[in-house]
Order: structure tokens, then sequence, then C-alpha cells
């Protein structure tokens, strides 16, 4: 998301970096930038230009730092002001004294409450909670049954009869309070912020329950209307909060700041997929990096957290630095991986990654990761912990088992070699003078989570271009042709 | 095969950062009860409130005009101020035409000029962007199944908008299969036989996670063998900027226009509040499904979907149905004059 904008600002600054002195002129010319930008990535026109004169006013009044070049004043005043307008810091969800703890979602017809409703039961319970669920959307056929199929994929209970949905609401709580579940999710029928009577209705739910937390829940991609929507529903129902979902939509996500720029409330948490795991609190000044192009590896790391075996995973690293690092250990780590989400999804919270990595990182899916397991297991133990052995003979077996072609059966051996050359290099080269490559890396990781994802960590430039000459290889035709080969020959002079 | 990359670069990442991490915090570990779940399904659907002042489309032009007002009065027939120009700018961009799309209706505006007023003359413009063939093709081949196939991003209302495009095709006399194409999404089967139900329609569906392609075969199978007029098959919603997920599109689409179905119309499903990620959507389905019309929802809200402006103007795709409410009679056929000026007003 937000690659358009990320992309102009990045021009301007280099545009910018080449002069002396920011003129007035100059300024001007960059706001016009970060204003198309703005209005291209949804923003709505009033928030820009409260956001326009805000800039301007800290460019202007703030003393030019002197290591800054004029170029990188306005984008840190852009990048600051994005920070402010997305909320400054993160909202902190705190569970009532006497539970249960009652959160009403709200928002327009097809934002993704449902969906949000489970992701956000899964959250509660990755907190160690006990959530429930209140379906009260009567409206939509079958929304009680969507919130009944997902709640069962994470093991929780879900209310609702078909009386009304008031009567819904409150029967759900009550029943949550016998039950002893400490927080209590209501899943309402999507509306218009202009329908008097839905909007009423959805009144007298926070009456009959009054919620400790009410979330707009909002699509990323809307529009300009995002404005009308958020203050239409914060007159009516005194947000806490919004949710943005679809954040993994190729959106620019410009109704973040619009809807965040009205409602004066923060954006609490972010969906950026279709599994239940796509979901975690929203970091402003993370997003803001984000927009800058930045990456987010704190996200990044938190949602491995919470998903991987942090052992195997170091282990697994210390393997990779060592060069002992087998076909077996990679496919442990893709499973890892795959747990974490969907990989377009991860790729865009990683730093350092180019337009064209994540280009390409948005077209693998789960069919590709699938394919790769297929040759893997298709091998003999000792074929994956010695990849030399592989042979002509045993790649077209290889191949035939895995139901793919010798070509990408080479083409993965290749690869694999190439990665853990890479791998050799980074523990070796890049980072010579610590035990096993670790502690270093381990650093910049650190330090990288102090600068909130700016820092990119070592030995991240021999791996990105490492991807940047896997890249071809995808190429029709294989294009390995002109690249000279060194060292460990891995590919046998006879393949067909 | 980037992907080995993209796994190798998380690994690292991820792997130290975790060795960093991981003596300073607990994991919280939940362990997953799986209880058996109370088993009542709703299939009876609460009936909706009616809205007599339901705000549509008509109602909406009937209703303020403060912007279109504000063009109109600055009307100096002939030459153009800077600050006319910018007033029409302003409404272009908050109806979600878009950066490019205004730029250029603006520079028409210039070279053009506005003898008739700057009002009369942005709304030619506008019209002279949708002046596609908005006429919806109901019949097929000798011998062959006509199929409407819908497609879109997730909630954008393309089960509902089958739904009511059922309702109408079963009032008109024709006898419809429905397709119930969506296994992904939970319980979309169920809200497409809720439809089925209500206007008489057929439907095939299947379980949860089957084969689009092949329900969407055996809904032409049962067409065939019924001599249904029409099948309208609904797709999962899905990403625009998804390769595999295309692809699959792709392939739906490929079976639906095999023997004996005929694919007559693919319809882009588009939500009105939805704001320049639309045209990329409507870029990739293009491509991928080839799309021959937009149905363009909840346009009763406060949205007023200007987007299509753009997609209509840069990729030639005409809107064709427009959904005012939830009634099945919501859904109406698109009249650009009517759009314009609800476009125009505010």
């Amino acid at each position: 998301m937000f690659d358009s904008l990320s992309g102009r600002l990045e021009r301007l600054g280099t545009s910018l970096r080449s002069r002396g002195r920011l003129s007035d002129a100059d300024l001007e010319e960059a706001l016009a930038e970060v204003r198309a930008a703005l209005l291209e990535a949804d923003v709505e026109l009033s928030v820009v230009r409260a956001f326009l004169d805000a800039v301007r006013e800290r460019v202007r009044g703030e003393n030019v730092a002197q290591s800054l070049t004029p170029g990188q004043h306005v984008i840190k005043a852009v990048h600051d002001q994005l920070v402010e307008v997305l909320g400054g810091s993160a909202l902190k969800v705190t569970y009532a004294s006497k539970p249960p703890t009652v959160v009403l979602l709200a928002g327009l017809q097809g934002a993704g409450k449902t969906t949000t409703a489970a992701k956000l039961a899964q959250w509660f319970k990755q907190q160690g909670r006990q959530p429930y669920l209140v379906g009260t959307d009567l409206q939509r056929p079958a929304a009680v049954e969507q919130l009944r199929v997902l709640a069962a994929q994470i093991g929780v209970e879900v209310y609702s009869d078909t009386t009304d949905p008031v009567a819904v609401a409150r029967a759900g709580v009550a029943e949550a309070q016998r039950l002893g579940r400490d927080v209590v999710i209501i899943d309402t029928a999507g509306r218009l912020a202009i329908d008097e009577a839905l909007m009423a209705e959805v009144r007298s739910i926070s009456a009959e329950t009054s919620p400790h937390y009410t979330f707009l829940v909002i699509d990323a991609v809307t529009g300009q209307d995002a404005v009308h929507t958020a203050r239409a529903f914060h007159d009516s129902l005194e947000l806490t909060g919004i949710i943005v979902t679809k954040l993994d939509y190729d959106a620019r996500g410009g109704a973040v700041l619009s809807a965040r720029g009205v409602v004066g409330r923060p954006v609490v948490f972010a969906s950026t997929g279709e599994k239940l795991a796509d979901f975690d609190l929203f970091h402003p000044d993370r997003m803001a990096s984000r927009i800058l192009g930045m990456g987010d590896i704190m996200s990044l790391i938190e949602q491995a957290e919470r998903t991987m075996d942090p052992e195997a995973m170091a282990e697994s690293a210390q393997k990779m630095m060592s060069g002992a690092f087998t076909l077996d250990d990679f496919m442990a780590q893709l499973n890892q991986i795959r747990k974490m989400g969907s990989l377009g999804g991860l790729m865009r919270l990683m730093p350092g990654m180019t337009k064209d990595m994540r280009d390409a990182a948005k077209n693998v899916d789960d069919g590709e990761l699938n394919k790769i397991e297929a040759i893997i297991r298709s091998m003999t133990p000792r074929e994956r912990r010695d990849p030399r052995v592989i042979d002509g003979s045993r790649r077209s077996r290889i191949a035939k088992g895995s139901g793919s072609s010798v070509a990408a059966v080479n083409q993965l051996l290749k690869q694999f070699e190439m990665m853990r050359k890479t791998m050799k290099q980074m523990a070796g080269g890049a980072m010579p003078q610590l035990p096993g490559g670790m502690g270093k890396m381990a650093q910049m990781a650190a330090r990288g989570a102090a600068a909130r994802g700016q820092a990119m960590p070592a030995g991240f430039e021999a791996l990105a271009s490492g991807m940047q000459s896997a890249t071809p290889a995808k190429a029709p035709g294989g294009g390995a042709k002109g690249k000279k080969k060194k060292g460990g020959r891995v590919t046998p002079p006879k393949q067909r | 095969m980037i992907v080995l990359w993209i796994v190798l670069a998380l690994v690292v990442v991820v792997a130290l950062a975790l060795a960093v991490r991981s003596r300073r915090r607990p994991r919280v570990v939940v362990a997953p009860e799986r209880e058996a779940m109370p088993d009542v399904l709703v299939t009876q659907v609460a009936p909706r409130p009616e809205i007599d002042d339901s705000p549509g489309l008509d109602r909406r032009l009937a209703s303020s005009r403060s912007i279109f007002d504000r063009v109109r009065s600055i009307t100096s027939a002939g030459s153009l101020s800077q600050e006319q120009l910018d007033v029409v700018e302003e409404v272009l961009l908050r109806s979600d035409v878009g950066v490019a799309t205004t730029s250029a209706l603006l520079e028409e505006l210039r070279t053009n000029g506005a003898p008739e007023g700057v009002a009369q003359a942005i709304r030619t413009a506008l019209l002279n962007s949708l002046s596609g063939d908005r006429s919806v093709r109901t019949s097929a081949d000798e011998g062959r199944v006509p199929v409407w196939l819908f497609v879109g991003v997730n909630g954008v209302g393309k089960t509902t908008t089958i739904g009511k495009l059922a309702w109408h095709e079963t009032q008109a006399g024709r006898s419809v299969v429905l397709a119930a194409g969506d296994t992904f999404r939970a319980a979309a089967s169920d809200q497409l036989q809720l439809w089925a139900d209500r206007t008489g329609a057929d439907i095939v569906r299947a379980d949860e996670g089957a084969d689009p392609g092949s329900v969407i075969h055996d809904a032409l199978g049962r067409a065939r063998a019924r001599n249904a007029d029409l099948v309208l098959a609904d797709t999962a919603g899905r990403r625009a900027n998804n390769t595999n997920l295309l692809d699959e599109l792709a392939k739906i689409r490929r079976v639906a226009d095999r023997e004996p179905g005929q694919v007559v119309e693919t319809f882009m499903v588009l939500d009105a509040t939805t704001g320049q990620n639309a045209l990329s959507q409507a870029q990739e389905f293009l491509a991928a499904a080839d799309v021959t019309g937009i149905v363009l929802t909840k346009l009763d809200g406060t949205a007023r979907g200007g987007i299509v402006v753009a997609i209509e103007r840069e990729l030639g795709i005409p809107v064709k149905f427009v959904g005012v409410g939830e009634r099945a009679k919501d859904l109406l056929a698109f009249e650009p004059v009517a759009f314009v000026d609800s476009l125009l007003s505010a």
C-alpha cells in the first residue's frame, strides 16, 4: 500500500536533494507533489488541505537541522505530520474491571465486519482472554452462519437468535456473563450512515450493551466518502477507534488518514489479508514509516512471535550462518513462514525491498510454495541433506514424483545453492567479527527495532542483490545463460 | 523461484529478531479449545424495516445541490477563471473521479471553453466520457445457455447483486439458474440459497472449498437439462493483485464459456465507496476475465462513485447497473444523465 505515495516522496527527495536551500517556490512545488500523491491515495480533500498546511507550518517553523538537506527536511516534516495525523501512539486495549469487556463493531456493508469480528476474537484469545461472539446481523442472508463458521475455526462460541438485533445483543452479553467470558464482540449488520432507521437500531444496541469499545470497521480502498461515513458513525456512536480492513489490497489506504483526520480517534487494528492470522494492532508510527517506504520490521517480528517457534527459528538461523543449511531445514522454515500469513503481505513489511521485489512477491502464493514443497518432498533424505548427489536420473525422478519438470527442479537446486552461498557470505564477509554471525545481526535487528524499522539489517544488501539476480531466472528460458559460474559446481554437466 | 529468496530473507530477519527478543518476552500460548458449536442455524431472515424515504438517486438529485449551484452560479460564458476551474476540480475530486481524469477533464474545459456556462460544460464533458454501449446481452448463440459471470473484490455486493438480478429476470418471466461459485467465503452459498428461495430461481451449490469451476459446470448442465434461459454465476471475492486468484478466475470463465454455456456478460461489481483502487481492480479483472460491464453498488449512500468515469474513459468498460438500496427492486439500469447530475450535486 501507499506505493505511489512513497514513490512520489522518494522522487521528491531526489529532486530536492541537489539543491542548497529550500525556497518558498521549492516548498510549494514539493507540496503540490505531496498533494497529488495524497489525493491519488484517496485522502479526502479537506484532510489533504489541513495536512499540507500543517506540513508547511512545520517546514517554516522548524530550524533546519544542519545535517538535513532541504529535501530531507520536507520528507521529515511529511513523516512527522503523518505520524501525528495517524494517531501519535497506539491505543492500549485495557479490560473492564467488571467483565465482560464489550466491543461493538459497526460499519458499512461489505467493510469486513464479520471477518473482523472473528479475527478480533482470535486476537483476544492470543492475549489470553476468553472471547465470545454475538452475531446481530440478521439482515444479510447467512451472515450469522458465516460468523459461526469462522468462529468454529478459532474455537470461539457464537450467540445469536432470530428475534431482533437489539434483543440478540442484550441476550448475548448476558449469556457471556453467565458463561464467564471476559470479552464480548458484537458484530452488527452493515448499514449506511444516512439510513436513519438502522442508525437508530445500532444506537439502541449500543445503549443496551454500553460497549467499552466501539469500533468503526472501514475498508482501506474507500475513497473520498470515508470522511462522511466516519463522521456520521462517530456522531451516532461515539467511536473509540477505527479498524481498517483490506490493507493488503493494492490500495494506498488514504481512507485511514481521512477517517483518522475527521474523527480524531485512533486506528486501533488493521487487517491485512483473508487469513484469520492477517490481523494486528495498528501502529501509526510504523504506518508512517511504511508510507515513506521504510518497511515495517516490527510488525513482521511480532507476527512471527505469535505464530512461530522461536527456538526452531534461532536454530535454523544458526545453521544458515554456519553453512550447514539443508533442504530439510529450508522446508521446516517454509512451513513456519506459511503459518505467519500470506507471503505478499509479509514482504510488504520487509525493509529494503525494491518495488520490483515487492511486485514479484505480490504474485507469490500458496500454489507456488506448494510446488516447491512437492519438489523437496520428492527427494530422498540423503538428497535433501546433500543436493550435490542429485544427478540427471535423480532429477527426472524428482520431477516425476513432484509432478513438475526437470527445469523446475534444476531451478530450485540452483537457487538453493545460490542462497546457501549468500548466507555464507553474510555470515563471513558481511559481518566478519562475530561468533557465528549472529551477534551483529542481532544488534542490527535490535537497532532496527529501536529505529522503528528504519535501519536495514546488515547483510541485507547482499540478500537483496541475490534476490535481484534471482529474478531474471523467472523469465522463460531460464536466464542463467550469461551468468558466469564460479565456485562449487552444483549442476552436473548433463541434464537431459 | 524468487520465492526462495523471499522465504530466506524472511527467515533471516525473523530468526535474528526472535533470537534477540525471545529472552525478553515470554510468549503467550493459548491452547485452542475446540468445543462443539451450539447448533442454531439462522435460516430465517428478519424482516427489514421499510424505509419510506429511502435516499435513492432521484431523491438525492432533488435535494441539495450546493456545489453544483456554486459551479452554475459562477457561469460567465466564454472564458474560464482559475477560480471556476478550482471549484470544478474540487467537485470532481470529491466525487472520486481521480486526479488524472480530473486534470484531463479540466484540460478539455480549457480548450473547449464554456459557452453555455461552466456547469453545463463540465456536464457535457462528463456525459461524453460516459458514452459507451450499455446494452445487456441476454441471449446466446443457438443451442447455448447464456451465462452472466460476476467478479469483483471482497465485500462489494456480488452475491446480493446476483440475488437482485435473479429477481428481475424471474419477474421478467425468464427461468434462472444460480451457480454458487463462491466456495471460499463462509456461508456464501447459504446467502445465495436464500435469494434462490425468495425468487424461485434454481440453484446449484457445493460444499465450502469445492472447485468453483465444477459448480458452474454443474449449473450449466442443470440449465441445459431444464431448458433455463439464463445462468447467473457467482465467484469468490478476490484481491485484484493476486495472480493465482486471477488465474483461477480466468479458468472459471473458460469453464463457463464452454459448451453448453456461453458467457454473454461478465460484470465487475464495484462498491461506490471505492476510491482510486477501483481503476486497478478494473484493469486486472478486465485482463483476467474480459469484463463487459460494471455494476455500481451502494450508490444510495453518500458516496458518488465518480471513479467509474475514469474507468470508462481509460478502459472503456461501461456501467450497466446501479444498486441504490437493499431491496431487490433497488437495482436499476445505469443512466448517465442522472448519474452525472448526482455527481455534480453535493
